[in-house]
């Protein structure tokens, strides 16, 4: 095999046109005495100045490739078969200093966590300094060189960047640091393992112009790997799709996208909720069934088993890489069909929609949340919020991380008590500011769904007892009932009796999160609160995930309070959206409304920074700097120090502008005319797709 | 008493999965899957019983737990059995064969007053093994509640009980034992609770550090919207989950218990004479050791530091299982 790969190379060194050239790779990872196939024969090549995007869900041997790049395989590890090459040399056969050497100097890496990436305890310039110093530079030269290359990387103030320690830097600067110190060395295979995917989505999108820019003056090909179909679209030429250590389909991003051949890849586009997609119109599909285990399928198509268009052929014979296309293969014996894979779930779906005549369920009124930190500095981490929540209905928060989400959930629920004055009314009768002051009734018709499973559920604790002791204590169950109503509120959430008795630890993301929802519904609550309840999960199990919320909303007519990041989630599911910045609401109205426009600019600036899947560069509203501390927040209008279409009078800085009705059914807090934003925006050739479209 | 039926709850609990395995084949990919987000280590069909097995293989497999074990349970057996294996009567005088060096008659030699040192070091195992786990065992439950409160309330239970610990710790241990003898006489049960009280300050010091970390997780708000008992919280939900430092800090401790009790003996605070105590031995025999009789010290001496090792063996080997 390995001599076939390197039969296509040139015989030269000198500048060959393939940076990486994988070819039929095996990687198997030996746990207790038995070999586990994390890898099967993939093959991929990068050219020179390429970007190749590699997309899949957990577990599908993404971070793995590149580690078997790197070589920097764990100890169970190891290279099985086939042969992985850069710049002509194939990594298996170098030796401790050579390896040192590629390692140096040929392929650098960016990692997801920036913070986790550097040494907290040591100046971010005596780090980046180290990378010259390795490739033989004197200390001065290398700090001078440091500090141009901070420069490079946009980085304004290089010099007190060098300075800090890590713990001083938002996530943005420390991730640009990090490509930074990437770069430093020229290499010709930059790896950049889900670099955006722990930064916000305006953050994100700078990061990702800043290595799309580098990557022409650096002349480095790059390996770009994420599970956001969307990054990759826009950062990549070329993409391959990976599921259970297969790559099962590659070609041209846009062209995969737009004309996926391969089940998987049709899949998991449905499960991305696009513009026009809604709870009850158009909703998103799910690939059903699970992840196979490491050398489950031994035989036959590693996806068989959950794709619609498998027969006997699929599991019988293992399809080969066909060629469909120029530059495109799919690994499916029926790649022609492919587009056309029967839906797994139906496209519409009759929802109950919420009453508008009713009383609100919850009534917030000048709630202000402000915390004490030590110096004396006080964070008003919420400023002052109005909203009526009606029933059945589904708020969508939305906000940079910081803007003071999760505080006003935390706030709403009584596990934070806010500041005086602030008024929270359930059904007309206000609340106790602690949880614990509050009656049964009160704790039983708010609860919350966390956003990470496996902090929320007593990993010691079955999946009967989580639920079970719910229904005790919020439905007030007990003996019959209570068993009866358990396996009720399993089977809603779609999982088995024979979940009962396994931990959390047992369980995959999804089904943990599933037990979280029944164990939130148990009460039968009037009001939940969704706290990024599928950040933490792959797109295949956050489609099932939300419409799982929708259908169990529509039934028990609960409100929504859904906290997220990810704008598509927010419009796929919301009928009413409030955007915060700095714990101020800048935006609310109807979900529709808020995203046709006119927007708030701090809205059209978040909207703009989500990358599209059709991979079309949008003529963007960029943010310029950080969030503001919510300790220091800026004079005026909070959004002052980064708003795109700020005032030229001088009226921003100076004022804060009210929260005013400009229409029906859609406040702002702008001080420029809705006639004028209209007008500013319309011009702007990035408005997102109307619902309707 | 709650986290008692927690674990058998889960014992019995993981016994119900294994056969559901072979009987429903339909099922099987499913609840083989479940474990793959586990890590990504791969799918393995991983039950609450396996993980437990699977650890208790690691334990029988580490060399140092094996040692330290068959050390302990030696003891044990001495304590249980220590008159019936003893070859001579460990309080039986013979002025006649006094300080005799170690032979084939008396392989540690006798003491001052005739009696069979091997005899002694046997018998004496008793009341070391009495007193050492039942402190330990009454000062990591006391320490264990002490600690949940102080990490779980946090404010002015926290403080108060902090500060009490701190002023607590400042005094030897040896030191508060020793007043306590003094005042109320040396019993079994007065040892028992002075080092049980001293060691469940330490140990309150552990629990509440594992248990701010548990405190800063989402199941525990979810436990206050369902308005559960400060004691449910403590015992149930917090509990299980910080039994691996708790395990951990009682192995330490017990170590630290029997030497605890030998220095008291030595002292002279401790099991009273003629009562064979290796502490007590040590002590009345130390005098003649510029005589040349090394035996009658030498032996109590191996006696104490053989049952402290063996028991940090286990201890070690137990953490490197639960860091596992």
């Amino acid at each position: 095999m390995t001599l076939a790969a390197s039969a296509g190379l040139p015989a030269t060194l000198e500048a060959p046109s393939t940076t990486l050239e994988v070819s039929h790779l095996d990687v198997t990872y030996r746990v207790r005495g038995t070999d586990r196939p994390a890898l099967r024969d993939v093959s991929f090549r990068i050219g020179r100045q390429e970007s190749f995007g590699l997309v899949g869900e957990s577990g599908c041997g993404k971070s793995t490739t590149a580690l078997a790049i790197t070589r920097y395989l764990p100890r169970n590890g190891r290279l099985s078969g086939g042969s992985i090459t850069v710049n002509g040399r194939d990594i298996a056969s170098m030796d401790k200093s050579a390896l040192r050497q590629y390692r140096a100097r040929t392929v650098s890496m960016v990692y997801q966590e920036p913070g986790r990436a550097l040494n907290p305890s040591l100046r971010v310039g005596n780090q980046v300094a180290e990378v010259y110093e390795i490739a033989g530079m004197k200390r001065s030269d290398a700090l001078a060189r440091s500090e141009e290359m901070l420069g490079v990387v946009q980085i304004a103030d290089p010099g007190r960047v060098l300075r800090s320690y890590p713990h001083q830097l938002s996530g943005g600067m420390l991730q640009r640091v990090m490509v930074a110190m990437a770069l430093a060395s020229e290499p010709s295979l930059l790896i950049l393992d889900e670099p955006t995917t722990a930064l916000d989505a305006t953050v994100e999108a700078e990061v990702l112009d800043l290595v799309s820019s580098l990557r022409q003056q650096f002349k480095t090909s790059v390996l770009f790997i994420s599970h956001n179909l969307a990054v990759i679209a826009k950062m990549c030429d070329r993409v391959g799709v990976m599921y259970a250590g297969e790559l099962v389909e590659q070609g041209p991003a846009l062209e995969v996208f737009e004309n996926p051949r391969h089940p998987y890849t049709v899949g998991l586009l449905r499960c991305v909720p696009r513009g026009g997609q809604r709870k009850d119109h158009g909703r998103l599909d799910t690939i059903p069934g699970f992840l196979p285990g490491p050398g489950e399928v031994q035989v036959g198509c590693i996806f068989a088993k959950r794709c619609a268009l498998a027969d006997q052929r699929c599991t019988a014979e293992t399809p080969p890489m066909y060629e469909v296309g120029a530059g495109r293969a799919s690994r499916c014996h029926y790649h022609e069909q492919a587009p056309d894979l029967p839906r797994a779930t139906p496209e519409d779906v009759k929802l109950r929609s919420a009453d508008p005549s009713e009383v609100p369920v919850i009534r917030l009124r000048g709630v202000s949340k402000t915390f004490d930190v030590r110096g004396g500095d006080k964070v008003r981490a919420v400023v002052g919020v109005d909203l009526d929540l009606r029933m059945g209905e589904t708020l969508g928060l939305v906000g940079e991380s910081g803007c003071g989400k999760t505080t006003l959930a935390r706030v709403l629920l009584g596990l934070s008590v806010p500041d005086e004055g602030s008024v929270i009314e359930l059904e007309g009768t206000p609340l106790a500011a602690k949880c614990t002051d509050r009656s049964r009734k009160q704790l039983q018709a708010m609860q919350i769904i966390f956003q990470n499973p496996d902090s929320a559920l007593n990993r010691r604790h079955s999946v009967r007892h989580i639920v079970t002791r719910a229904l005790k204590k919020l439905a007030g169950l007990s003996g019959d009932s209570c068993e009866q109503r358990l396996l009720e509120i399993i089977r809603s959430v779609r999982m088995e009796e024979r979940h009962l008795p396994l931990r959390p630890y047992q369980l995959s993301g999804g089904l943990k999160q599933r037990v979280a929802i029944a164990r939130a519904f148990a009460g039968a609550p009037r009001v939940l609160v969704c706290d990024e309840p599928t950040s933490a999960l792959d797109v295949s199990v956050q489609a099932a995930i939300l419409n799982l919320l929708a259908d169990l909303q529509s039934r028990e007519r609960v409100t929504y309070i859904f906290i997220s990041h990810d704008l598509g989630v927010v419009r796929y599911l919301s009928d009413r959206i409030a955007v915060l910045y700095l714990g101020r609401v800048m935006e609310y109205g109807l979900a529709e409304t808020v995203f046709s426009g006119p927007h708030h600019p701090y809205t059209e600036s978040l909207l703009s920074a989500v990358p599209t899947l059709d991979g079309t560069p949008r003529e963007r509203i960029r943010l310029k700097g950080e969030i503001p501390s919510a300790a220091h927040s800026p004079s005026g209008c909070v959004f002052h120090t980064r708003c795109p279409r700020r005032l030229s009078n001088g009226l921003c800085e100076s004022t804060e502008p009210p929260l005013v009705e400009v229409e029906p059914d859609h406040m702002m807090r702008c001080h420029i005319p809705l006639v004028e934003l209209r007008r500013l925006q319309a011009t702007a050739p990035d408005l997102p797709p109307s619902p309707t479209d | 008493m709650n986290a008692g039926e927690e674990s058998l709850g889960s014992v019995s609990g993981a016994s119900g999965i294994s056969p559901e395995g072979p009987d429903a084949p339909g099922l099987a990919p499913g609840l083989g899957t479940l474990a793959t987000a586990g890590g990504a280590g791969g799918a393995l069909d991983v039950s609450v019983g396996r993980i437990r097995r699977e650890q208790l293989r690691l334990l029988l497999h580490s060399k140092a737990f094996i040692v330290g074990a068959l050390i302990v349970l030696w003891w044990v057996v001495c304590a249980v059995f220590g008159p019936l294996l003893a070859p001579y009567g460990a309080t039986s005088p013979n002025i006649l064969s006094g300080n005799l060096a170690p032979s084939s008659a008396h392989w540690f030699g006798t003491n001052a007053i005739g009696e069979d040192v091997l005899s002694r070091v046997i018998v004496g195992a008793r009341d070391i093994l009495e007193i050492a786990p039942l402190a330990t065992l009454l000062g990591t439950a006391l320490g264990t509640t002490i600690g949940l409160a102080q990490g779980y309330l946090r404010g002015a239970v926290d403080m108060v009980v902090g500060r009490i610990v701190d002023a607590a710790l400042a005094l030897p241990t040896v030191i508060v034992a020793f007043l306590f003898v003094v005042a109320v006489g040396a019993k079994t049960i007065t040892l028992v609770v002075v080092i049980g009280f001293v060691f469940s300050l330490i140990i309150a010091r552990t629990v509440r550090t594992a248990v701010l970390q548990e405190r800063e997780l989402d199941y525990l708000a979810a436990a206050r919207l369902r308005n559960e008992s400060v004691l449910h919280v403590m015992f149930v939900e917090i509990l299980p989950n910080v039994l691996g430092p708790i395990l951990v800090e009682f192995t330490v401790r017990l170590g630290y218990a029997i030497f605890t009790i030998a220095t008291l003996s030595f002292l002279g605070f401790g099991v009273q004479l003629p009562t064979p105590d290796w502490g007590a031995d040590i002590a009345n025999n130390s005098g003649l050791l510029a005589a040349g009789y090394w035996w009658e010290t030498l032996f109590p001496a191996l006696a104490i530091a053989s049952l402290i090792i063996a028991i940090n063996l286990i201890g070690d080997s137990i953490e490197a299982v639960l860091i596992q």
